[in-house]
């Protein structure tokens, strides 16, 4: 049967399990559009082009599932970029389709013309210009198992306007035939049987561990490893949510604004298990004494994320739940050289629960002012278990990250590599259609949620009843806190000015608008937010200079924190 | 130090952009690049000649490996390999150096390809320090203009690179 090259689109997109989309129309999938009016699959439809890409990005995040995103030509695909670029450096398994100019004229500098393969080329794990429909659903077919295999990115597909509207026969490929490209999956089974040997001599050993986890879905392998070898872990940002932080081996955050006895375990520890972590600028502080006096084991599924910044004694290439299934299975059949193990290292443990008390997570609690950290504490005793999180970034973000004791995997989504202000709200709104039934709440900043605040449109509109919790400073915080610290308290630029009112900014979107401008008035306005159905926009006036400690100034080595104000 | 690094690919749209937007972006360096079509019509064969000690090397040999249309990559410099490069080189030539110039263009089993009244035009192949070698004594008489396409690299013996 012949399709026309948007139904063989949809149809392509059916076949790869999608249900949901995200996007905004214009004249370039205008045809898109009209097929997808009776289409089943449904479309949400956002009020910027990045929100939708945030919103898909989420989506994937939260379900393990690839992410979908429609966007029109020239400025409808320039406004995905930031969204791409931030799913691309957390490895986010999407697929972004954008409509194109008809290809005779592509090259002319037509109406609403852009290069978005040349210009997402560095942000896209790969991308298509589709110029033959007859290489339209071998295309679809590519772009989907590159994306949610291997290391996980967005992959963009460009659709000109006449390939969209020509026909051919629609047959969906069975399979995917790509020569260059074989993500290697299975662990060497030698090389982990020396990381297994690395363990059993190890006297300080830690676990770093990144996102990886949760993008292989490897958390309960993780857990075994750690329990059974009782070796602590220290997480990155991106992996808050992939070890449960109430747990007694968890360390915490590491970095820049890590937990005091995470950046001491690491800085002290003579072996370095980094699974699914790439050693960020954030988290290594001064590389060269990051670590340094340990041996390091680095298991990745993507070899450059391998010896890039630092040097690795033992390289493991895989799937991290393979490779740490493997290795569980290594150790238990050591039981009493594990044994040993956890004898031998009892002393590190003592060590480590020393650094825990002397200098724990925490900031001074105040009886009228809000503190966000407080609020955030609340948060967390009053949601669910399994909440979804999202953020924006800055310093609610890095509280978030210290403070929120998160338990379940895929609970926690953020913006750790490109660090991009306006994620969180389109993310919640994702996360949020992904799981209706779930409590999904955004911790955002003045600042930043104004970056993407038309969201609470699209929010109204699908009748998402996402909690937002904005921790409002009237400044640009995280900045100021650097210029305070570092630039002598010369707040160029980063006071907000005359304070907004957020109440009514919710109310003229027709959300419930609450505000706490004292302590003891925090716990009342979140509880009333989550009896209350629909979208809810808190507002907590909170104390206005709080600086996020402990802090790594730049160039510094991570133990060298400075620990109060 | 100097490597010469082969690189399969696909013969597809944007490709050569997703190699050299790789070399910008992560601030490596690219000496010399060449590239046609190999005997498969599908596949192109790029050499890339490339300067960085162990680390950056092991870091562009593992991101080309990367993209998607990248089949094969071959670090020649620690193999047996032959490197030819072609050049054409337009010298000034008087009356009394013309002599000279074809002694030279002899030695180096050069060829003169076009002659005017004030110049030779010479085509050499061979090893980039042979090319290197003529182009220092032709210097003298006043190089014009010279174009050199960049050393093509193919390994020793009997095995072929796929392609
Ligand atoms: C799109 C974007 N622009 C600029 C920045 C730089 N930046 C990082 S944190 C920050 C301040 C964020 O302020 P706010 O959202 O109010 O959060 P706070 O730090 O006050 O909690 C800025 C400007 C960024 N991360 N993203």
């Amino acid at each position: 049967m012949k399709l026309t090259g948007s139904q063989i689109l949809l149809e392509s997109l059916g076949r790869e399990g999608v249900d949901l989309v995200f996007g905004y129309p214009g004249g370039a999938v205008i045809n898109i559009y009209d097929d997808l009016f009776s289409s089943p699959i449904e479309h949400i439809l956002t009020r910027h082009e990045q929100a939708a890409v945030h919103a898909a990005d989420a989506y994937a995040r939260s379900t393990g599932k690839v992410g979908v995103v429609i966007a029109t030509s020239g400025p409808g695909a320039t406004n995905t970029v930031t969204g791409i670029a931030t799913a691309y450096m957390d490895s986010i398994p999407m697929v972004v389709i954008t409509g194109q100019v008809p290809t005779p004229l592509i090259g002319n500098d037509a109406f609403q013309e852009a290069d978005i393969c040349g210009i997402t080329r560095p942000c896209t794990k790969h991308n298509y210009l589709v110029k033959d429909i007859r290489d339209l659903a071998r295309t679809v077919k590519e772009a989907f198992y590159i994306a949610r295999t291997g290391r996980p990115g967005p992959v963009l597909i460009d659709l000109p306007k006449d390939v969209q509207v020509s026909t051919c026969d629609f047959v969906y490929p069975d399979s995917v035939e790509l020569r260059g490209y074989k993500p290697t999956y299975a662990g060497n089974v030698r090389q982990i049987e020396k990381a297994a040997q690395m363990i059993l001599q190890a006297r300080r050993p830690v676990l770093y561990v990144g996102g990886g986890i949760n993008l292989s879905a490897a958390n309960s392998e993780l857990l075994t490893l750690a329990e059974q070898t009782r070796m602590p872990v220290a997480t990155t940002l991106m992996a808050m949510s992939a070890f449960p932080q109430q747990h007694p081996l968890a360390l915490g955050m590491l970095g820049m604004h890590g937990a005091y006895c995470a950046n001491m375990s690491v800085t002290e520890c003579d072996l370095l298990i980094a699974i699914g972590a790439r050693f960020d600028d954030r988290v290594t502080g001064r590389i060269d004494s990051f670590a340094e006096k340990a041996r390091v084991i680095h298991v990745d599924i993507d070899p450059t994320s391998i010896k890039k910044n630092v040097s690795v004694d033992l390289p493991i290439v895989g799937d991290l739940k393979d490779v740490l299934a493997k290795l569980n299975a290594s150790l238990t059949v050591k039981g009493a050289e594990v044994d040993e193990l956890i004898e031998a290292t009892t002393a590190w443990r003592e060590t480590i629960d020393g650094w825990k008390k002397k200098h724990p997570m925490t900031y001074r609690s105040s009886k009228s002012v809000i503190k966000p950290q407080f609020v955030i504490e609340k948060l967390r005793e009053l949601s669910a278990d399994d909440a979804i999180i999202t953020t924006e970034v800055g310093q609610h973000q890095m509280w978030t990250a210290q403070f929120f004791k998160f338990t379940q995997p895929r609970t926690f989504l953020t913006s750790g590599g490109l660090g991009t202000m306006g994620f969180g709200l389109p993310a919640a709104l994702g996360a949020q259609a992904a799981f209706p039934e779930r409590q999904v709440i955004d911790i955002s900043g003045d600042g930043s949620f104004q970056m993407n605040s038309q969201e609470l449109a699209t929010l109204m509109q699908y009748q998402l009843p996402v909690k937002i919790a904005i921790l409002n400073n009237n400044f640009l915080g995280m900045v100021r806190q650097w210029q305070q610290m570092f630039f002598e308290k010369r707040y160029s630029q980063t006071c907000l000015g005359l304070p907004i009112d957020f109440v009514k900014l919710a109310q003229a979107y027709g959300a419930t608008g609450l505000r706490a401008t004292r302590n003891d008035e925090v716990e009342g306005v979140i509880r009333e937010a989550f009896a209350t159905p629909g979208p809810v926009l808190m507002e907590f006036k909170i104390s206005r200079e709080e600086n996020v400690l402990p802090m790594v100034p730049a160039g510094k080595a991570i133990h060298e924190m400075v620990l109060a104000s | 130090m100097k490597h010469t690094i082969s690189v399969l690919v696909e013969n597809e749209f944007g490709v050569l952009s997703r190699v050299s937007g790789l070399f910008s972006g992560r601030g490596f360096n690219i000496e010399s690049l060449s590239v046609a079509p190999t005997l498969d019509p599908d596949t192109s064969r790029m050499t890339i000649v490339t300067t960085g000690d162990d680390r950056i090397l092991e870091q562009i040999t593992k991101q080309l490996n990367k993209l998607i249309s990248t089949i094969k990559v071959v670090d020649f410099t620690a193999k047996d390999f032959i490197a030819r490069e072609l050049a054409l080189i337009k010298v000034s030539t008087e009356a009394e150096t013309r002599a000279e110039a074809l002694r030279i263009v002899d030695i180096f089993r050069a060829k003169v390809i076009d002659v005017t009244p004030k110049t030779y035009t010479i085509e050499i192949t061979g090893a980039p320090a042979k090319i290197n070698g003529i182009i220092e004594l032709l210097r003298p008489m006043g190089i014009k203009e010279i174009v050199r396409s960049g050393p093509v690299v193919i390994g020793r013996g009997a095995k072929g690179v796929a392609g």
